[in-house]
């Protein structure tokens, strides 16, 4: 059985209908990478699976779970990790205490052991030097990188990724693309809404295609990319 | 001018400690009404911001939506009316049931009154975290209170600091209307000592310097606290890479803070 499995689901936001009848699934160790124009309702779908937004029609069953009319949201999200665009870590505390604040609040981990997994998890993205920096003193990759291990000392079963590195000067990119490739060869499934063609191609799995609301397309990058079957794919492709 | 400075000095003299009296209650009643009118404007304002879950339960939106009714009437009460009649209707409606002092009734008083605008103050300062801030913590797992709790009270403090500062200002200010309650504060003092000496002029001359470097010293001292907070962290929108100050000017003007503490 796949670790997510979407079916059907639709969203509207007002009289815009955003998702219009979208299936996915996802299996457990798979890196699934979705491209598709802006405004094609990526966002939107990744959410939906951790229920920052909630769909108007369709089902959700994530770890065997229908998550749409789960009791318990909180300890659902606890084991899918998110990663955003705009990194979002938390202001009011430094890197280290972004890592052990939700252990200690949500897992009820022990201070002691919170911080250690933290600083663990921390030196895994490099940012172990940084465990006492304020989170404004940081640059946009690291704190992308420290974002990726707040999560990761969850230890989820599950990672989604919002355009991790869209915001990121250039020279930024690659440092948080090679953390997050580590974590794929390590096994951990992940979905990946992404604007890296380079980095669907090396490490997904599976790159899925979306626009104006729906899968056009899916399949293995070497498909996806050499030979893409939809004309609007193609179309999309070839601005790359 | 001779005999004013004279009469000045004369005052000082015979009334110093009443008049020291009048600053102490000021201070006293400012600075506990600022306080306890925080902790009640965080309450206030935190439940007001709190959106319930999708899923919760009919009941308990139905519960928030009564809340939040009763917490808008609160509000606009208690802004919409004069704090001098807020302490004669109270003062006098729970005499009979507590057998209270001028002072705990106006210490009651301005506390309440406070909290009504501490209520809008910390809304505004919730308003200006950034959304990406509470999506993250719901997206690890945290509840409404813990999200509130732990990631957007604090900056909501923050941002709100100045605008929070202004009310102590405010408050030594307008708790000369709790004279009204007969309390021993600057004004009544001040009241007190004219009615006696019939130097109305220089009494209230003295009585305005006073003020005047109360609420100065008050205000240098908010600086000095809120330089030593934007040293230490500075709560800028993430997207941000401007240099810090511009962004967090910007910050301030959202929340219609600012640091020339001045009257409301
Ligand atoms: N909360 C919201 N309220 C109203 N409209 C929304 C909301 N969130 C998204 N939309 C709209 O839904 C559409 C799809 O948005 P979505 O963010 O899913 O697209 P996307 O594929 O992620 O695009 P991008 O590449 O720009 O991130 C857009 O037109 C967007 O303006
Ligand atoms: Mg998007």
């Amino acid at each position: 059985m796949p670790l997510v499995n979407i079916k059907n689901i639709h969203k509207k936001f007002g009289d815009l209908e955003v998702l219009k009848g979208v299936d996915f699934s996802v299996e457990e160790g798979e890196v699934v990478c979705l491209i598709g124009r802006s405004g094609s309702g990526k966002s939107t779908l990744l959410r939906c699976i951790n229920m920052l937004e909630q769909p108007d029609e369709g089902s959700i069953e994530v770890f065997g779970e229908d998550i749409v009319h789960t009791k318990d949201i909180n300890a659902y999200r606890a084991k899918v990790g998110m990663c955003f665009q705009q990194f979002n870590l938390f202001n009011n505390m430094n890197v280290l205490e972004n890592c052990v604040r939700p252990q200690v609040k949500i897992l009820k981990t022990p201070k002691e052991e919170a911080r250690n997994r933290a600083l663990l998890f921390l030196d895994k993205v490099g940012m172990q030097d940084f465990a006492n920096a304020s989170v404004n003193k940081i640059s946009g990759g690291q704190k992308q990188r420290v974002a990726i291990a707040r999560s990761l000392c969850m230890e989820p079963k599950l990672m989604l990724f919002d355009e991790p590195t869209s915001a990121l000067d250039p020279e930024m990119v690659q440092e948080v693309l090679s953390v997050m490739k580590e974590l794929a060869k390590e096994g951990l499934t992940m979905i990946v809404v992404t604007h890296e063609m380079n980095f669907a191609r090396d490490v997904a799995d599976r790159v899925v295609f979306m626009d104006g609301g729906v899968i056009v397309e899916e399949g293995t990058p070497e498909e996806m990319f050499t030979n893409p079957q939809n004309e609007v794919t193609k179309a999309f492709l070839s601005t790359y | 001018m001779e005999r004013f400075i004279q009469n000045i000095l004369k005052i000082l003299n015979t009334y110093g400690s009443s008049l020291w009296l009048g600053v102490k209650t000021t201070l006293f009643v400012a600075l506990t009404g600022t306080l306890i009118g925080l902790v009640l404007g965080l309450i206030v304002g935190g439940i007001r911001a709190i959106k319930l879950d999708y899923n919760a339960s009919k009941a308990s939106k139905a519960s928030k939506k009564a809340i939040d009714i009763l917490l808008n009437i609160y509000i606009a009460i208690f802004r919409g009316t004069p704090m001098m009649v807020q302490a004669l209707f109270i003062y006098y409606l729970l005499l009979d049931y507590i057998h209270w002092t001028y002072l705990q009734a106006a210490v009651v008083v301005i506390s309440i009154n406070t909290g009504a605008y501490m209520a809008e103050i910390v809304r505004s300062g919730i308003q200006a975290v950034d959304v990406g801030q509470s999506e993250a913590a719901r997206s690890l797992g945290m509840s409404n209170w813990q999200t509130m709790m732990n990631v957007i009270l604090p900056q909501a403090i923050k941002n709100a600091f100045p605008a929070i500062g202004n009310e102590f200002i405010v408050n030594i200010k307008d708790s000369s209307v709790l004279m009204i309650i007969s309390i021993t504060e600057l004004m009544f003092q001040a009241k007190s000592i004219a009615g006696s000496t019939f130097l109305f002029t220089e009494t209230y001359f003295i009585e305005a310097i006073i003020y005047l470097i109360l609420t100065s010293i008050a205000a240098i001292i908010l600086n000095m606290i809120e330089k030593r907070m934007n040293q230490t962290k500075v709560s800028l929108p993430q997207s941000v890479t401007a240099p810090e100050n511009i962004a967090y000017a910007v910050e301030k003007e959202n929340i219609g803070g600012n640091s020339d503490y001045a009257s409301r």
